[in-house]
Parts: C-alpha cells; sequence; structure tokens
C-alpha cells in the first residue's frame, strides 16, 4: 500500500513536471541566444490545441504531437519575424504572442471541445520496468516523459559541447562580437526561437494528450509563465532547469495530499510552490554558485547587424 | 437574430454600434420591433461548463422568441474594471434586459444599473439588488444531494473524494448537502476535500483526482469547472459526477449523472415579462421545483434501484417533501447545529462556513 501511493504520487510529480520542463527547456535556449520571448504560454495552447486536433482527426498520436511541435514553432516564427528582422520591442511582442495565442488557439479548438482521445501508451522498457517501485515510477511513463528529459541532456550537451552551442552563447552574450567574428547572429537567434516554439508546442501536446486527454480554452492555466519563471530559477542551466520543474511539480502535487493529513488552510498549501520557489532562489543566490547566476549579457537587446 | 462579439471588437466597434442604435431607439414604440437583450459572460461560451450553460440558456431565449429579440452576448469579460465598460455600453447601445451571469459583476452591474434607470439589469447568483436589478441564484444544493444520495448508494468504500474550489459557502453548502445525503445510506460515510483553489485548471484538477484516490475514495465529485476528474475516475475505473453540464462524452463509463445549470426557463419568462410590461425586481433562489436545476441522464451502470431512489429523492425535494439540510446535523467537532427536524434557514445556508461530521477537509 505504501509502494503504491509512492509509486502513484511519484508518477503524478512526473506528470506535472513534463510541460514546464518541456517549456522552460525551450526557452532556455532562446535566452541564451538573446532572445526574451514572453510568448510561451501561447505557443503552448497552440502546441496543445493542434496536437490534439490532429490527433483526433487522423487517430495517430505521433503525428498529433510532430504538428504540436510544428504549431509552437510557427507561432515562434511569427515572433521571430516581427522582433528579430522588424525589429519590435520583444517584451511587447512577447506578451501579445501570449494573447494571441490564447485567442486562436480557442477559435482552432471550438470543434473539438468535449471530444477525447486515448491518452498516449505507457512505454515500458523491457527489464527496467519490473523493476519494484523504481520500475514503474521511472520506466513506466509515455515517450514525452523520456523524450523531455533526453531533450534536457541534449541541450546541456549542445550548448556545453558543441561548436553551434557555443556560437549560440556567444551571440547571447555579446551580439556585436559575435557578428565582428562573423557569426550569423540573426539566423542563430532565428533557430533559436524556433526551438523555443517547438518544445514549448510539445509541452502543450503533453497536456492535451496525455496529462489530461482533452481540449479545452486556456487549459495551459500559466503554466507558460512559470516555464519562464523556471528558467531564471535553473540560472540558464538545463539540469538546474530540469531539477527546477520537479522541484515545482513535486511540491504542486505533495500539497494537494498533504491536505487533510496536516491541519493548514488549504490556501497555505496552495502557497507552498511559490515559497519553495523562493526559498531555494534565495539560498542559491547566497550560496557559492552566486557569481554564476547571471543572465546572458545580450538578454532582450535588438541586434541589427551593420552594414 | 444574434451578433456575437468579443470583448475587443465590441468595445473597438461600440462608436459604430452607439450610431445605429440611436436610430432603433426612436422606434422602440412600435411592437413589431425587436426586442434588445444582453448577456456578459466571464467565461468563454466554449467552457462546457458555467458560460456554456448560460449560453444554452440565451440560444433558448433566441430559439423561444425568434424575431421578437435581439440578443447580444459578450464573453471572456474579466471581473474588473473592464466589465463596468463593457455593461455600460450595453446600456448606451439601447439593450433593454442586461443579464451580468458572474458573481463579480455585481459592484459594477450595481453601478450602471444606478445610471439607467429606465433599463432593466439581472445579476447572477450575488446579493445586492436595486429597483431595475434583479438577482437570482439556483438551489444547486438539491442537485448535489441527489448526488450524495447515488454516492452513498454506489460507493463500496464508503468514501468520496471532492475536488473544492474555493471555501466559499456556495461550495461549501454543496460538500455538506452531497456528505449528509450519502450518510442517510451510510452513517459512517466520508467526504475527502481536496482544494485546487482554482475554478479551472485542468492539470490541478486532474491531480487532485488522483489524489483522492490514492486517499482511498471510489467515488469522485467536484465543484471545479473541467472535465479533466472525471477523467481520472475512467482510467482509475471509479465513478464520478460532472459539473454544470453533462459531461458523458469525456467519462462514458464513469460519469454517473451531474448537476445540470438549466437557465432557459428563466431566462425566457425574464425576456417575456419585459415585452408584457410586467418585469419587477425580484430576488430568486429556484431549484428542482422551477426546473433550474436538472441532472443528466443517468449512467447505464447504476442498477435500477439506486436510479428510482435518485428520482425518488428528486421529486421529494422538488415537492418540499425533503429538505437536504434537515437536523439532526452535526459539525466536525460533533455539535448538534440542527437537532432533529429543525431546518436550515435561506440565510443560514449562504452564509454557511463549517462542515458537517464526515467531512473531511
Amino acid at each position: 500500500m505504501i509502494s503504491e501511493s509512492i509509486v502513484n504520487i511519484s508518477a503524478a510529480v512526473i506528470s506535472a513536471s513534463t510541460p514546464l520542463l518541456f517549456a522552460a527547456t525551450g526557452e532556455l535556449v532562446v535566452e541564451r541566444s538573446g532572445v526574451l520571448n514572453l510568448g510561451v504560454e501561447g505557443m503552448m495552447l497552440m502546441g496543445a490545441v493542434t496536437g490534439f486536433a490532429v490527433a483526433v482527426s487522423t487517430g495517430n498520436p505521433m503525428l498529433g504531437i510532430l504538428a504540436a511541435a510544428v504549431a509552437g514553432a510557427a507561432l515562434a516564427l511569427v515572433f521571430a519575424a516581427l522582433t528579430l528582422t522588424l525589429m519590435a520591442n520583444q517584451v511587447a511582442t512577447g506578451l501579445a504572442l501570449t494573447i494571441f495565442g490564447i485567442g486562436l488557439s480557442a477559435l482552432l479548438g471550438s470543434g473539438f471541445v468535449g471530444q477525447t482521445v486515448p491518452a498516449l501508451p505507457k512505454l515500458a522498457l523491457p527489464g527496467l520496468s519490473s523493476l519494484p517501485v523504481v520500475g514503474p515510477v521511472l520506466f513506466g511513463q509515455d515517450g514525452l516523459v523520456y523524450l523531455s528529459v533526453a531533450l534536457t541532456a541534449a541541450t546541456a550537451w549542445f550548448l556545453k559541447r558543441t561548436r553551434p552551442g557555443m556560437m549560440l552563447r556567444a551571440v547571447g552574450e555579446s551580439a556585436e562580437s559575435a557578428h565582428s567574428l562573423g557569426l550569423p547572429v540573426i539566423r542563430i537567434r532565428y533557430l533559436a526561437t524556433l526551438f523555443g516554439g517547438a518544445a514549448a508546442g510539445l509541452g502543450g501536446a503533453f497536456l492535451s494528450l496525455s496529462y489530461t486527454p482533452m481540449w479545452m480554452e486556456g487549459m495551459t492555466s500559466g503554466r507558460g509563465w512559470i516555464a519562464l519563471a523556471l528558467v531564471v530559477f535553473g540560472s540558464w542551466r538545463p539540469w538546474r532547469v530540469l531539477a527546477g520543474a520537479y522541484l515545482f511539480g513535486g511540491v504542486t502535487i505533495l500539497q494537494l495530499h498533504a491536505q487533510g493529513i496536516f491541519s493548514l488552510p488549504a490556501q497555505v498549501f496552495s502557497m507552498l510552490p511559490y515559497l519553495a520557489t523562493i526559498a531555494v532562489l534565495t539560498i542559491i543566490s547566497a550560496g557559492p554558485w552566486r557569481g554564476r547566476l547571471t543572465a546572458p549579457a545580450a538578454l532582450g537587446k535588438p541586434f541589427r547587424p551593420s552594414v | 437574430m444574434t451578433i456575437t462579439v468579443t470583448r475587443r471588437t465590441f468595445l473597438a466597434g461600440s462608436a459604430a454600434a452607439a450610431g445605429t442604435m440611436a436610430l432603433g431607439r426612436a422606434g422602440t414604440a412600435l411592437a413589431a420591433d425587436p426586442l434588445p437583450v444582453a448577456f456578459v459572460y466571464t467565461g468563454p461560451i466554449g467552457d462546457h461548463g458555467y458560460t456554456f450553460a448560460h449560453d444554452v440558456g440565451r440560444r433558448a431565449v433566441e430559439a423561444h422568441f425568434g424575431d421578437k429579440v435581439k440578443v447580444t452576448f459578450v464573453e471572456n469579460v474579466p471581473e474588473g474594471p473592464d466589465c463596468e465598460r463593457v455593461i455600460r455600453q450595453l446600456a448606451t447601445s439601447g439593450n433593454q434586459l442586461i443579464f451580468s451571469t458572474s458573481f463579480g459583476f455585481m459592484e459594477a452591474t450595481l453601478k450602471v444599473a444606478s445610471q439607467f434607470p429606465k433599463l432593466k439589469f439581472e445579476h447572477a447568483t450575488g446579493f445586492k439588488r436595486a429597483n431595475n436589478l434583479a438577482i437570482y441564484n439556483a438551489r444547486f444544493y438539491e442537485g448535489r444531494a441527489v448526488l450524495g444520495d447515488i454516492a452513498g448508494r454506489m460507493s463500496k468504500a464508503g468514501v468520496a473524494g471532492y475536488v473544492a474550489s474555493f471555501p466559499i459557502p456556495e461550495v461549501v453548502m454543496g460538500i455538506n448537502a452531497f456528505t449528509l445525503a450519502a450518510q442517510k445510506h451510510n452513517p459512517n460515510f466520508k467526504t475527502k476535500v481536496i482544494w485546487a483553489n482554482t475554478w479551472y485548471d485542468p492539470g490541478k484538477e486532474s491531480d487532485a483526482a488522483k489524489a483522492l484516490i490514492d486517499k482511498g475514495a471510489d467515488i469522485i465529485s467536484q465543484h471545479t469547472d473541467s472535465a479533466a476528474p472525471l477523467q481520472v475516475a475512467e482510467s482509475r475505473g471509479v465513478y464520478a459526477f460532472g459539473q454544470a453540464t453533462d459531461m458523458t462524452s469525456y467519462a462514458p463509463k464513469a460519469h454517473l449523472t451531474a448537476v445540470v445549470d438549466q437557465w432557459a426557463n428563466y431566462y425566457i419568462d425574464r425576456v417575456q415579462k419585459v415585452i408584457d410590461g410586467a418585469w419587477t425586481s425580484t430576488d430568486i433562489w429556484w431549484g428542482f421545483k422551477e426546473g433550474l436545476v436538472g441532472l443528466a441522464p443517468y449512467n447505464a451502470a447504476m442498477p435500477a434501484d439506486v436510479k428510482a431512489a435518485a428520482d425518488k429523492l428528486k421529486a421529494d425535494i422538488t415537492s418540499g417533501a425533503v429538505h437536504p439540510f434537515t437536523g439532526p446535523i452535526k459539525n466536525q467537532k460533533g455539535e448538534v447545529v440542527y437537532a432533529a427536524g429543525q431546518k436550515a434557514s435561506d440565510e443560514e445556508m449562504l452564509k454557511m462556513n463549517w462542515y458537517v461530521a464526515g467531512v473531511e477537509s
């Protein structure tokens, strides 16, 4: 019984964390290239509605997941064209993108309210899945969960170990210097922004195809904003973002289970995820890691290559 | 006729609309002119819940009156300064009867109503009334008592899980009515409550439902707006009740029934009164009897005797033979709040901030 509830709670924590992890990892890459895209919520919603619509229409959840990534990237492309090519203000455009995404997803999804799809199948890994407790928790998840962790690993490796990753970071630290070295600043930022959109779209698809397999207007309920905060929380490092996403997801789920066991008002429990976030931020800011917590130097600054 | 607007296009186009309406108003004396009626919604009509239910009522008004009315609605109006602007715009553009359908519109509706004494206003679920401002609400707790009756008979564990939004009297009343009815069959019946602290967050609502099932609940009820808890119930193989509308399509096996908000009769009645010149400012709290509260069709999985018992309780509440809050009722500390045979008054119910014995929150 005890091990059963550990399995259930852990599985719920992983589900709650996965959409945050997708969106935050995508946004991390965008911000490391020096672009601040506040439209994560809108891109997640577009991913959620497109993924659901395609999965329902074709009966193929894989196509739905793919379409969700494309839809998120498509909305990111709008953002990139406006801010990178046409030099619009990134903060204002990002906010507009969220509002636009909320409206457009509601319009596209109006015919799909009330329909359901089967949740994504759980992918069992031979041998590993039959381990007690650890097996069902870690190796009894659906493919998107594994993908989100793989994406974190790939992002960490890409940024730290590969040449294109270093180019992307250089662009985010000083677009002028990168430009003078002959790096294609605008092209790199375009690609990073598109990746961020695709990852946000996957986060949305996880919501509408696995977490709660249905479409309803505004179903992300602010998760895009939490993802943005997680990037800062993780000090622009992929594994720290993963830790942040799981901490946030974990406290969110545990507070639900703690209700009724501890006689505290429910409102106190609902504050816990945010209190935990502030506490961890304070601890790591005061600790020895402090000097490495800085944002990319060129974050949010527009760059116009001088001819 | 329908005019569909969103808040943004509505405000942008209001100048043009005011011009056309001025022409329209010159002719209101002619009986053939359609009566302009407006609805203000806080959510999207696609929420498949609370706002959707109001919109079903609006469509019924259109179907009933046809060309005799001209109905406008504005959806997604936030409960803040914007709503006053929207309501005022609807008033200046000549709507004779305006329904504002969310609790948070109360102050704004009161203010605009005082500035347009010749127009009629109606506000849902609030408590402030004026000569041209009527208020209306539904006795949802009657429906929740029937759900409790079903839960008491269908639950093997004798434990229900309740996904709740905020501890306001409306929600507390529902939890208590549900629990009391279930305890009529199983005196040890318990209702475990988890507060999601939101009206609408499918992910969080589903997490709450999962946690409740982990805590031993084998039937789920909810006072939040999305169908997510039902989907969890479906996948975990327990029963559940829908919210505000028939949500069977989300959970064909788990969905036993739902308390359905049926505003249509009220809306049709009020529009008719304005047409007849008989409208007065009223304060109504209607339930089963008047048809404002209904139940979704029962699931085939319910045994015939459970269905019959639910129908009987509904009939008894409708006729007034049974009041869901009839003593003896004890609170969580075991103190007697209502002695045997004593009934809670409407005023007491609307202020309810305590839980009956058997509720674990």
